[in-house]
Parts: structure tokens; C-alpha cells; sequence
């Protein structure tokens, strides 16, 4: 991590000096912004605020929608998501269209002010025009909360927003969305909308030492707030490969027999998409299985790409090692070969990418937080064991569930692992 | 063999070191506390605390458990001499069937160890994993706002909070 | 005195100190009922011996027997005051023995609300007797005319200081005899324990692992059984490789009977782990057995009915105006009892003893008598707390199970205890209801007429014969199962609260009993009122709305029963109705009234909710409630009941439906049948009580369901102006309603 940091900190004065090279247009902050809008057009901007998911990051744990405040834990500090409720005071009640479309297509606030690209207008400078500006008609006609925003808190030098103008020179790809002739509209419709406002490269794909997106390994994988965002390409190393129809349930449902639960950060992103339109949801599905298929798993696990028959629940054989055990007791009444939603259908957690992974940061953070679903609706509920298992216990049982069901050469330093996620390293 | 200690006491029991500790609990040490509620995590009946934090004994191997702090609400007080929570239970009569009570009580106990004056949001969030059906919820806060008084008290610190 | 053997004296002696046993209702010739009489109250009308209700021994300690059973609901506390009360002895003094098939009058099932009603008043008329018989006793003992006596806290003294006790004069007494019609009753006025807010009796043993269910009897070599469950209904069994299992640690016995399976061990660990595998062993033959379930509502109203009239009154009225019509449905609703269910049972030389928390030890007691064709003098049923079971959950079926697995086992007790996932998958739902409702009103806005159709499945089949359990369709030999019916007005099943109790000049109310049954159902507390009232007090708001009228001053306008009236005004006055003004933008705020079945308590509440327009999410502010169960003989047992309503109805309403695909039942634990959880409890909870002394008592437990459900969802149209009629008023049908 510190490593990270120092790299970062070289990009930053390398930025610095673009950035003296740059000079930030001065924007003129208009006054209040013309009222009315169609409510066919309110609506299409509200499905595509839920494509965009710009609920997750602008809604604090207990506060109310879009009016900003939480904390995101970037490499370089905390930052505070901002308040886009049209509240003239503490919101964006004041911005006009073309302030929207600035923040968006360029990562500038009225004032010029340079936004972080945590808020990621390096996707939404894509969106088309008429997308924008629903959006911007949907936002106008949320409910105004007041709602000052919190100080973010970032070290120095990545405090200073005048970096962001070099950083955006290098990064910032203001080209406009060209659709594929090669491809059916589906496809082009799921690229758009993945590239543009569902934003997936922007945790799915590695970033480089600037913190930008390595656009030459695009959906090769990504880290976020200590989860791993799994490659998108095809070199995910799953135990079946991805259909159409099982990306389109994972992202609308939340998870896929086939292939387990979303957790973590993705879980908020499967809550908008329940809510998004099911075409756009399709086509989105559709983009990443092509995508998958351009680059098949190359022999990795895909020897065994069904777990192995446990003909015998680990619990009645009985007397075995510690890790069994602990499956056994903590593990097997949900998770056991004759559980009933085994029984009923769902698949042994050898087909599970967490299980199956190069690396066990997935796995580990589910079995110590759990899952939860959004409160009140039905979905995958798993309780946390972090208070219950020591991280030996918890390695013990991650190594016995790899191995016995399939998932794949042992992970190193397994314990070691659990203790630095554990404690938040 | 495992060895476990319960509530100060310990114990040498013959099972399985994948037993869950609910069924060694209720059926080993003849604890009623701890309940059957789900054995899946989800519903709270069954918690306890290990080392000073909520566990759910019903997915909570022994083996895992040996050589830690085990407490269950038997080891808060007595019907006679009932602990700080239980008593505040008690007072608001926080329960209808009352099935759910013991996991409450416990959990109830952690946050108050943890965070000595949480604020009506901290306990909702804190006492979330835990299900009522009976739909005692509101007693179940009082209880619990009445009990962090109980312990301030104790303790010789007055609470921050306004009590309702 | 420890655990376990405090256990085994009070469970297994139960049976030991015994005066009387109670047999089959055999009336000795000299009691026949007197027809011709005035009834006697509340259930001593089927059981009028006072010694069925209250003895007293020689040293004058006072057991007072009830066949109700306490379910959480307080009715043991209650009891044991109306008691004491009656005989001027302190609460501690009394030992209340509940529901048991030997020892107490048969009370049919604790249900419907009637505890109060029949149990209580029952008690108090036995003890006030009882009182008399111990002051007439002691007149004669002690030479002093009975007028002159004072008997209070066990002694009988007279103004000299002569004094006797109530055991030596109990010693000397026959409380075998039958009890008077009217008998004289205290007056409310010098109650000193009655309606005082006494602390529950068994709530400080449930706070610190005292002994308190079922689920916590431990008897001497007790083994543990567990079912196996088909995977859906009428599933038929296969084929089963039990001999992996019968080799598994602590097995000592698999058992099969036709498709009905089951395995005992000798630890509770050891049986789960063994029932999992022979799940896993077993084979199955499917049927498609479940509906659609998302055609449910239509499909209740495409299959064949047998309709019942249950009001038709025609009378003059103002013309119409104008008229309005709504539909109304529900989903299948689970109880979900947070303990699933368990029992033990014992079968040895004098027959089968079984350990239940069943709304009903004696027609349990019948129906296992034929489910294993014994007679039903050797079968003895004891009521043990369970969780809160809400109505008929899965109690009767798992006694059943521990019946069947104890006669595999004779001599060892077998506590049988459900998984999760089968009380969540096997119990009978509340039926799912469509309502539809037409009314007109004039030109002031009045309603001239109102004509209410409902559907649904029955609400009661609970095992009052063995082909109702559970297990009755799996044996090798099936028991027939008897049809469905609906339980006539005026309590009513689906039909429970079809009748408004507001007066309208023509209102005819149509019951549409539907007896193909898709789903396993039975009674869910409050019945077909949830949903009925739900129904009503929705479409007066709509009426009221109509009529640009305010939703309290509406109802009013149609109310002449006085306590109706009071209670409306209650709940409206202490909420600040009349003033009440949003705060904020999806804020609103509903009203709703009912009569539990037009005979119980009175309960109108008022409440705030939020709305939000983007997540969907209502959020439940502050709700006020008041409640007028006649005489109030625990006022904070009242509360409870109402707080526990509110808080129940509102986990209904706004998040549950039981799950099925065209197999099986998809609501097997928690994840998939979420239920109210403490971040969504509402914000504040007050209820107001309207004591009536002298009035009789009225059950509670089940007045607030159907209120709060109405309430809601006025406050959603209140907030967004969006009416709701299909439950439940789940986040994506609030979002799709707004956009």
C-alpha cells in the first residue's frame, strides 16, 4: 500500500508539471435554472440514473438519496461523495444544463473547479447528449435536501485539484461513443451503457501508477475497498463459463446458481440493475459474454470444470481435519452437500468465483462480513464470521472448502491474507 | 475432548468438534438461554458471546471455541439477581412469547461493552441481525436505552442521552 | 433446585399429585344442561364445575386450572389476577395450571381472542364462588354470620378475632358442585388487582435461561427425532437407502411409513446431521402441484365457490350520486414463528404421553388418537409454551411426528424439533384473499350503499380429525382428509370482519368461499380480518377523498356505536389529527378503525409514514393507537398485545408474501420470506386504553392486524397520492405506483 502511495505521489508531480502548462477554463455560474420538465423525459432520466448507479455513491449510510456524503477510501484518503439534490445551497439546484454537462463530459464544476475522478466522468464523458440531458432533468426534479458537503481528506499533494488538469489531459478521453458495425444493436447498446454510464471499467479494469485506467488491459481486473473485481475478458478463472442468461441474472438478481452471490461493492451495483430496464440490463450481459468469449479460458481449472461428486457430506464422514470441521459446524447446514438448498438445486461452492480465484480476498471478506440483502427484499443472506473464527480458523476452513470442492490450487499465505483484510491493510 | 469455558466455568465435553455450540450449550450444560431458532445465522435466537462479541452459536463449531471467553445470559444474573440488561427487560416487560429474549439480552450486552451510550440509531443498527416475530421491537429499544443507563450508572458516569 | 430436575418434577409428577383426571366429556346424568336457564359465563357453560376451575387444598394453597394455554400473549398473568382479585389473595398466591387433557377443562383451542372472554370470565365467576363457599364454610365453623367475615390473603377473620384459615375450611368443603348463572362479582370499583399493570409471571425465568418452552424439556433417556420432509406437496416417496444413515454416529433408528420419514438418535446434533443425510438419500416423485403464483389473485376468483350471504339489507336510502369500486388482494401469509416447532412425546405401558404447544390439547388429543389408532383414554396431551405461534402453525404436526417416532421408540421420551426450513415450508399460510368493494354515495357525500365481495380459502383446518395433520396424506394407510369449511358468522373465517360496523342504508356482504386449496393453509392470527379490514378502511378513505372529506370526520359521519365512536376520537385527538401537517415532501399520514370481528375489542389507530419516491421505501413514523378491550384486567398486557399488532401488521404489509414456483414452496428461511427487522421498526409506538370496568372482557391479541394495514397505506396515499391495493406495499410496487 505504501508502496502504491509513493507511486502515486511520483504521478502527482509529473501531473503538477502538466498541469502548469494548462489552463483551466473559466466557467461563469449561472443563476437559477428553468423549471419544467417533460415527465416522459424525468422518467427516461431516472432509469438512466439507475444504469449509472449514481445512488450507490451519492447517498450516505443513513442520509437521503443524492444528497451526498459518503466516504469512499481511495489509495490516496477519504473523499466525500458530493450532494446532487437540486438544493441551491449545498446541492446543484443553481447548475444549468450546460454546468451538467461540463461535470460530466469534462470533470468540471461551475467555477472550474476540478472534481476527482472517484467520480468517474472519464465513463460519463461518453453519454450521449439526449442521455445527459434527461439525466440532468431527472436530477433537477429530485427533492432538494440541504446537505453541506463534508471535507474530503486527502493527503498532500493530491489535495491540490489543479493536478486534476494534467491527469485529465493524459486521461481523459473525450471522444464520442461510436457504435461497432459489426456488432447487433444489442451489443452496441450493452457497450455503450457499460462504457459510458454504468462505468464497469472503472472497477473492473487495473489502473496505472496516476490512478487512471490502464485502457490497454481493459476488464483485466480491478481492486476496490479491499475486494477484487474480477476480469470481465475471459480470463477469469471460473469454474463454467459465463452465459448470456447467467450474466443477465447475476446482474439483475444479484447472483447466479451457477456461479454465486454478488458481495461487496458489486452489491449495490445488482440492486440498481434489478430496478433498470430488463432490455438494457440484456444487453449489458450480452457485451460481457462476447467479451468473455473473445478470450476462453485457457486450460486454468477448466479441467475441472464440475466440482468433484462429494458423494459423502464431510459431516458424516466424520473424525476428519480441522478445517472439515469447521466447515461441518459453521458451514454445512446452508453450504453442506445435504443441505436443503443443495438438495433443492443450488450449486456446491466449487462453482463459485470467489472460490475459485487466484486470489482469496474475495472469499476471505464474504466468510468474515457475510452477506446481507438490501433490508426488507429477498436475496442471498449469509451471516458474518468474524467475530466467531480466528484468522487461522478462517484459513483453515477456505483451504479445506478450495480443495475439497474443487476450487483449485492451495492459496499462500492464507492466514496471513485474513489478518491484513481483517484489519483493513 | 473439548474444552470450553461457559460463562467463568469450564467444561469438558465429548462431541464432535464440529458441533455447533448451541446444541453443546442446550443439551451438554442444560442452558436454555440460547435458542433454536433457525441454524442458519439469520435469526439471533441462539446468540451468545465469545470474547466479548455477538456470536450466533448455531454456526459457531466448538472447535473453533476452545480457550475462548463463552458467555451466555445465564451468566448475566439470576431471576432473583438479575444482571443490568435482563433487569431492564424485566422492567419494560420486553417480550410477548419472549423466545427471542435471551439472544436480545446477549446482544444487547455486547453493544453495551463495546459503546456505552449508543444513540437510538446505534442500537436499531446493532440489534438488526436479531429477529422478533412478535413484533416487541419498540420494548426491546427501551430496554436497551434503560439498560446503557443501568450500566452509566454503574459504572459512576451519567448518560448523554435523553431517556424516553 | 437445578435444571434437570426441575424439569422432571414439574413435567413428569404433573401427572402424579392428581385429584381428578379428565376422560372424555362424560356428563354424570344429574348435570344435564339446564336449556331452559340462563347460560353460565363464559366457559363454564361447557365445564360448570367450580372444581374444574379453582381448588383449594388443606393448607390452602389455591390452584386455579384453565384449558386455555399461554402463548405469549399474557393470559396466564391475566388469569392469575382476575383470580386473586375474586379471592382477595395476593397473585404469588395462585398456581395456574394450563391446558393439559387430565387435568383441566376442555377449552376447545386458545384462539379467535377468546381467552379473556371465556377463560377469564369463566375463572372470575368460579372464584367468586369459591369465595362465598369458603365464607359460608367458615360462618359455620366459627359461629359468625358470613355477612360479618372479611376473607382476605388465605385467613377468614371475624371482627372479635376469631379466625380460620381458607385450607381448613377448603379441607371441609365440596367445590364439586355447579355454578350459579349470575353469580355476585366484585365490584370493579374495589379492584385491587385487576387492571393494574401487573408484570408478567414468566417473563423474569425467560430472561435468565430458566425453563419456559418446550423446546427446553429434558426428561430422563430423552432421545432426539427429526422428520423428513418431502420436497413439495404430494411428493411421494420413492425409494430410500437408509443403511449409510442407520451407521451414522448416534443413529438408533431410521423409520419409514409409506412416504412418511423419520430417524432418532441419541444426541439432538447427531439427529440433524443423520436427517440431512437421509434427505439426501431419499427419492422422489414430484407432482406440479402450485399455481402460478403470479395469477394468484385471479385464480381465486376462477375457481369454484360456494357463496354465502352474509348481510343483505336493503333499506331506503338518499339516491346515489355518484359510485366508486375497488379491488383489494392479498398474498399467502406465513406465521413464522421464530421458535419452529417441537414437541415430545413418551409412549410406554399406560399409553402416550405428548409434551405440545399447540393451540389445542384436546382435539390434538382426538386426532392422534385416530391418526395411530389408539384410544384417546390413553393419550394425555400437556401444554408447554412454545414461541409464538400466531395460530395454527406447524404445533399440532410436529406432536404428531413425536407421536409417530415415540411409538417406534416405547419407553425412551422423543423430542421431535422442525428445521427452520420445514415450519417455514410446511406450515399452513393465511389464505391469500381477493376483496372487492362498490359503493355509492350522495350528493353530501354519505354512503347510500356498499356491497362487499370476498374470496378466499378457508381459515381453520386445524386437526380437529387425523386427516388434517400433517402426516395424515404420507402413511403407507392415508387417513381421509375431510373438506374444507368455512366457520359460520357471526365469527366468521375469510369473511371475519366483512361486515363494517359503520351503518350504511343498503349493505349486502357476500362471502366467496373457495375450498380447492392450492396451498396449505389454516388460521393466521385475526383470520380473514387483516385482510377485510384492510379492504374496508382503504375504500373509506377513498370514499372519503371523494367526498373531499376528512378521513376521521367520514368515518364518524357512519358511526353510532358509542365505543366505536370514543375510540376513533381517542386515537385521532392523542395523534393530533385535526392539525397535523406534513413536515416534509412524501410525508403523509392514515387513519384506520375496526371492531375485532364486530364483537372483540375496539382499536383505531393513526400514524406518519414517509415515502420515498426513489427507493420505494416507506418508512414508519410515529403511530398512535387506541384500544378499548372492555374491562382491562392487565392494561400493559393490552399494550403489549396492540404494540406487538402494529408492529406484526406492519411486517406484513409492507414486505411479505410466501414464494412458490409450479413445485414446491420457495420461502425456506429468512432470506427468502424477509420479515420486519429493528432499522425498520416504526419510528414511535403509544397506545391509549379506554378501560370499561364492569364491562365484560374483550380478547385483544388479534384487534390492531387489520387497522394497521389500512393506515399504511392511507399514509402512502396521504404522502404521494397513490392508492395501493395489493399487498404487500412492497418497494417496487410503491415505485412502480409513483412512476
Amino acid at each position: 500500500m505504501a508502496r502504491g502511495l509513493c507511486r502515486t505521489a511520483a504521478g502527482s508531480l509529473l501531473l503538477a508539471a502538466l498541469a502548469a502548462c494548462q489552463t483551466s477554463r473559466a466557467v461563469q455560474q449561472q443563476d437559477a435554472v428553468a423549471p419544467g420538465f417533460d415527465p416522459a423525459v424525468v422518467r427516461r432520466g431516472g432509469e438512466l440514473a439507475i444504469l449509472g448507479n449514481c445512488i450507490s455513491c451519492h447517498t450516505a449510510r443513513d442520509g437521503k438519496p443524492y444528497a451526498g456524503g459518503l466516504a469512499m477510501n481511495t489509495p490516496v484518503g477519504t473523499l466525500y461523495s458530493t450532494n446532487i439534490t437540486p438544493d441551491s445551497e449545498t446541492g446543484i439546484g443553481r447548475w444549468t444544463e450546460e454546468d451538467f454537462f461540463r461535470a460530466m463530459e469534462e470533470g468540471l464544476a461551475p467555477g472550474g473547479r476540478h472534481l476527482y475522478p472517484a467520480f468517474p466522468y472519464d465513463h460519463f464523458t461518453h453519454v450521449a447528449a439526449d442521455d445527459l440531458h434527461a439525466l440532468y432533468a431527472f436530477f433537477m426534479t429530485r427533492e432538494p435536501v440541504h446537505a453541506p458537503p463534508r471535507d474530503n481528506r486527502l493527503a498532500f499533494p493530491f489535495s491540490m485539484r489543479g493536478l486534476l488538469a494534467g491527469w485529465n489531459m493524459l486521461f481523459l478521453h473525450e471522444t464520442p461513443w461510436q457504435p461497432d458495425p459489426a456488432q447487433s444493436d444489442q451489443w452496441n447498446r450493452g457497450a455503450y451503457l457499460a462504457e459510458g454510464l454504468a462505468h464497469c471499467g472503472a472497477c473492473h479494469t487495473p489502473r496505472n501508477m496516476f490512478l487512471a485506467e490502464e485502457r490497454s488491459r481493459p476488464y483485466a481486473g480491478g481492486e476496490i475497498e479491499g475486494w477484487d473485481a474480477p476480469p470481465l475478458e475471459g480470463t477469469l478463472a471460473a469454474a463454467s463459463p459465463w452465459s448470456e442468461d447467467q450474466l443477465f441474472e447475476y446482474l439483475r438478481r444479484g447472483g447466479d446458481d451457477a456461479h454465486g452471490s454478488a458481495a461487496g461493492p458489486m452489491q449495490p451495483v445488482t440492486r440498481n440493475l434489478a430496478q433498470a430496464p430488463e432490455a438494457d440490463v440484456r444487453a449489458i450481459a450480452v457485451y460481457f459474454a462476447s467479451l468473455m468469449r473473445t478470450r476462453s479460458t485457457t486450460g486454468r481449472e477448466s479441467s475441472r470444470s464440475e466440482p468433484p461428486a462429494a458423494d459423502v457430506d464431510a459431516r458424516e464422514a466424520g473424525g476428519m481435519d480441522a478445517g472439515a470441521a469447521l466447515f461441518n459446524g459453521a458451514c454445512a447446514e446452508c453450504h453442506g452437500v445435504n443441505s436443503p438448498r443443495t438438495l433443492a438445486g443450488r450449486p456446491l461452492l466449487g462453482a463459485t468465483t470467489s472460490i475459485h480465484a487466484d486470489s482469496p480476498r474475495n472469499a476471505i471478506q464474504i466468510v468474515l462480513h457475510g452477506i446481507r440483502p438490501e433490508q426488507g427484499q429477498r436475496g442471498a443472506y449469509m451471516p458474518p464470521f468474524d467475530a466467531t473464527l480466528s484468522d487461522s480458523q478462517v484459513a483453515a476452513v477456505l483451504s479445506y472448502v478450495r480443495s475439497h470442492f474443487g476450487g483449485g490450487a492451495g492459496w499462500r499465505d492464507l492466514e496471513g491474507e485474513v489478518g491484513r483484510i481483517r484489519s483493513g491493510r | 475432548m473439548i474444552s470450553l469455558n461457559v460463562n467463568d466455568a469450564a467444561h469438558e465435553v465429548d462431541v464432535d468438534a464440529a458441533t455447533p455450540l448451541l446444541y453443546v450449550l442446550r443439551d451438554h450444560l442444560a442452558l436454555n438461554g440460547a435458542k433454536f431458532g433457525c441454524g442458519l445465522g439469520q435469526c439471533g435466537a441462539c446468540t451468545v458471546m465469545v470474547d466479548g462479541r455477538a456470536v450466533f452459536s448455531c454456526v459457531a463449531p466448538v472447535g473453533a471455541l476452545q480457550g475462548r471467553a463463552i458467555r451466555t445470559v445465564e451468566g448475566l444474573g439470576t431471576a432473583e439477581k438479575p444482571g443490568a440488561v435482563q433487569r431492564a427487560f424485566i422492567e419494560e416487560q420486553a417480550a410477548q412469547c419472549g423466545y427471542c429474549m435471551a439472544g436480545m439480552i446477549m446482544r444487547a450486552q455486547a453493544l453495551l461493552e463495546q459503546r456505552a451510550d449508543p444513540s437510538d440509531a446505534e442500537i436499531r443498527d446493532a440489534m438488526d441481525p436479531s429477529l422478533c416475530r412478535c413484533g416487541t421491537q419498540m420494548r426491546i429499544l427501551r430496554a436497551v436505552r434503560r439498560a446503557a443507563g443501568y450500566l452509566t450508572a454503574a459504572a459512576g458516569g451519567t448518560s448523554q442521552r435523553a431517556s424516553r | 433446585m437445578s435444571g434437570p430436575d426441575l424439569h422432571r418434577r414439574r413435567f413428569l409428577a404433573a401427572g402424579g399429585g392428581l385429584m381428578v383426571f379428565f376422560a372424555l366429556p362424560v356428563r354424570p346424568a344429574f348435570a344435564q344442561e339446564k336449556a331452559s336457564g340462563p347460560p353460565l359465563p363464559g366457559s363454564l357453560k361447557e365445564s360448570p364445575y367450580l372444581d374444574s376451575w379453582i381448588r383449594v387444598d388443606a393448607r390452602g394453597t389455591i390452584t386455579v386450572f384453565t384449558g386455555k394455554a399461554e402463548l405469549g400473549q399474557g393470559v396466564k398473568t391475566a388469569f392469575i389476577q382476575v383470580a386473586a382479585e375474586e379471592l382477595n389473595v395476593a397473585p404469588a398466591a395462585i398456581t395456574l395450571v394450563t391446558a393439559d387433557t387430565s387435568r383441566t377443562a376442555n377449552e376447545g383451542f386458545t384462539a379467535g381472542s377468546h381467552s379473556m372472554q371465556d377463560s377469564a370470565t369463566a375463572i372470575r365467576a368460579a372464584a367468586a364462588q369459591v369465595r362465598g363457599l369458603l365464607l359460608r364454610g367458615a360462618a359455620e365453623r366459627l359461629g359468625v354470620p358470613a355477612e360479618q367475615l372479611v376473607a382476605r390473603d388465605g385467613i377468614i377473620s371475624a371482627a372479635s378475632g376469631a379466625r380460620t384459615g381458607y385450607g381448613e375450611v377448603a379441607a371441609a368443603l365440596q367445590l364439586h358442585v355447579e355454578s350459579a348463572p349470575s353469580p355476585a362479582l366484585k365490584d370493579p370499583a374495589s379492584y385491587v388487582v385487576v387492571g393494574k399493570p401487573l408484570p408478567r409471571v414468566d417473563i423474569p425465568a425467560k430472561a435468565t435461561g430458566g425453563p419456559a418452552y418446550v423446546q427446553d424439556l429434558r426428561l430422563p433417556q430423552m432421545v432426539h427425532g427429526r422428520a423428513v420432509r418431502p420436497p413439495g406437496y404430494g411428493a411421494r416417496l420413492l425409494d430410500v437407502d437408509a443403511a449409510a444413515v442407520e451407521r451414522l454416529p448416534g443413529v438408533m433408528k431410521v423409520i419409514r411409513d409409506g412416504s412418511y420419514l423419520g430417524v432418532i438418535a441419541e444426541r439432538e446434533y447427531q439427529a440433524v446431521v443423520a436427517m440431512r443425510a437421509l434427505a439426501a438419500a431419499a427419492k422422489w416423485e414430484e407432482k406440479t402441484a402450485l399455481p402460478d403464483s403470479a395469477q394468484l389473485a385471479s385464480l381465486l376468483q376462477r375457481l369454484p365457490t360456494e357463496d354465502q350471504v352474509d348481510l343483505d339489507q336493503q333499506g331506503n336510502g338518499a339516491t346515489a350520486a355518484r359510485s366508486a369500486s375497488a379491488r383489494y388482494t392479498k398474498p399467502y401469509l406465513m406465521h413464522g414463528s421464530i421458535g419452529p416447532s417441537c414437541a415430545v412425546a413418551l409412549m410406554n405401558d399406560e399409553g402416550l404421553t405428548v409434551w405440545t404447544h399447540s393451540q389445542g390439547v384436546f382435539p390434538l388429543r382426538k386426532a392422534l388418537a385416530g391418526l395411530l389408532g389408539v384410544a384417546q383414554e390413553r393419550l394425555r396431551c400437556i401444554h408447554v409454551e412454545g414461541s409464538g405461534c400466531y395460530g395454527h402453525n406447524g404445533a399440532d404436526d410436529v406432536a404428531a411426528d413425536a407421536a409417530l417416532l415415540a411409538r417406534a421408540m416405547p419407553g425412551r421420551p422423543v423430542r421431535v424439533q422442525w428445521m427452520r426450513d420445514q415450519e417455514h415450508m410446511w406450515e399452513p399460510y393465511g389464505s391469500a384473499m381477493v376483496s372487492e368493494v362498490r359503493a355509492s354515495q350522495d350528493a353530501s357525500g354519505a354512503i347510500v350503499a356498499w356491497q362487499y365481495d370476498v374470496w378466499s380459502n378457508t381459515h381453520t383446518q386445524r386437526p380437529v380429525a387425523p386427516g388434517l395433520l400433517l402426516q395424515a396424506s404420507q402413511l403407507a394407510k392415508p387417513v381421509p382428509v375431510p373438506p374444507p369449511k368455512p366457520i359460520p358468522m357471526p365469527e366468521g373465517d375469510g369473511d371475519r370482519n366483512s361486515l363494517p360496523l359503520y351503518k350504511f342504508p343498503r349493505t349486502k356482504v357476500v362471502y366467496h368461499f373457495v375450498p380447492e386449496m392450492p396451498v396449505r393453509v389454516s388460521a393466521l392470527r385475526s383470520l380473514g380480518a387483516y385482510h377485510n379490514v384492510f379492504s374496508i378502511e382503504s375504500f373509506m378513505d377513498e370514499l372519503a377523498a371523494l367526498a373531499e372529506a376528512d378521513p376521521v370526520e367520514f368515518r364518524l359521519r357512519h358511526l353510532e356505536d358509542p365505543r366505536a365512536r370514543d375510540v376513533v376520537q381517542a386515537a385521532a385527538g392523542r395523534f393530533g389529527w385535526p392539525q397535523w401537517k406534513r413536515s416534509r415532501p412524501g410525508q403523509g399520514r392514515g387513519f384506520a378503525f375496526a371492531r375485532y370481528k364486530n364483537l372483540g375489542a375496539y382499536c383505531a389507530i393513526a400514524l406518519e409514514a414517509d415515502v420515498d419516491r426513489d427507493t420505494g421505501r416507506i418508512s414508519l413514523g410515529r403511530v398512535v393507537a387506541a384500544v378499548d378491550s372492555g374491562q382491562a384486567v392487565n392494561p400493559d398486557g393490552i399494550k403489549n398485545q396492540i404494540e406487538g399488532a402494529i408492529v406484526q401488521s406492519a411486517s406484513w404489509t409492507l414486505r411479505e408474501s410466501v414464494a412458490f414456483d409450479r413445485r414446491r414452496i420457495t420461502s425456506r428461511d429468512w432470506a427468502s420470506y424477509p420479515i420486519l427487522r429493528f432499522s425498520d421498526a416504526p419510528q414511535s409506538v403509544e397506545v391509549e386504553i379506554i378501560d370499561r370496568p364492569g364491562q365484560p372482557f374483550l380478547g385483544t391479541g388479534e384487534a390492531g392486524q387489520g387497522p394497521t394495514a389500512a393506515a399504511i397505506a392511507n399514509a402512502v396515499a396521504s404522502a404521494r397520492g397513490v392508492r395501493l391495493r395489493d399487498l404487500p406495499l412492497s418497494p417496487p410496487r410503491v415505485r412502480q405506483a409513483l412512476a
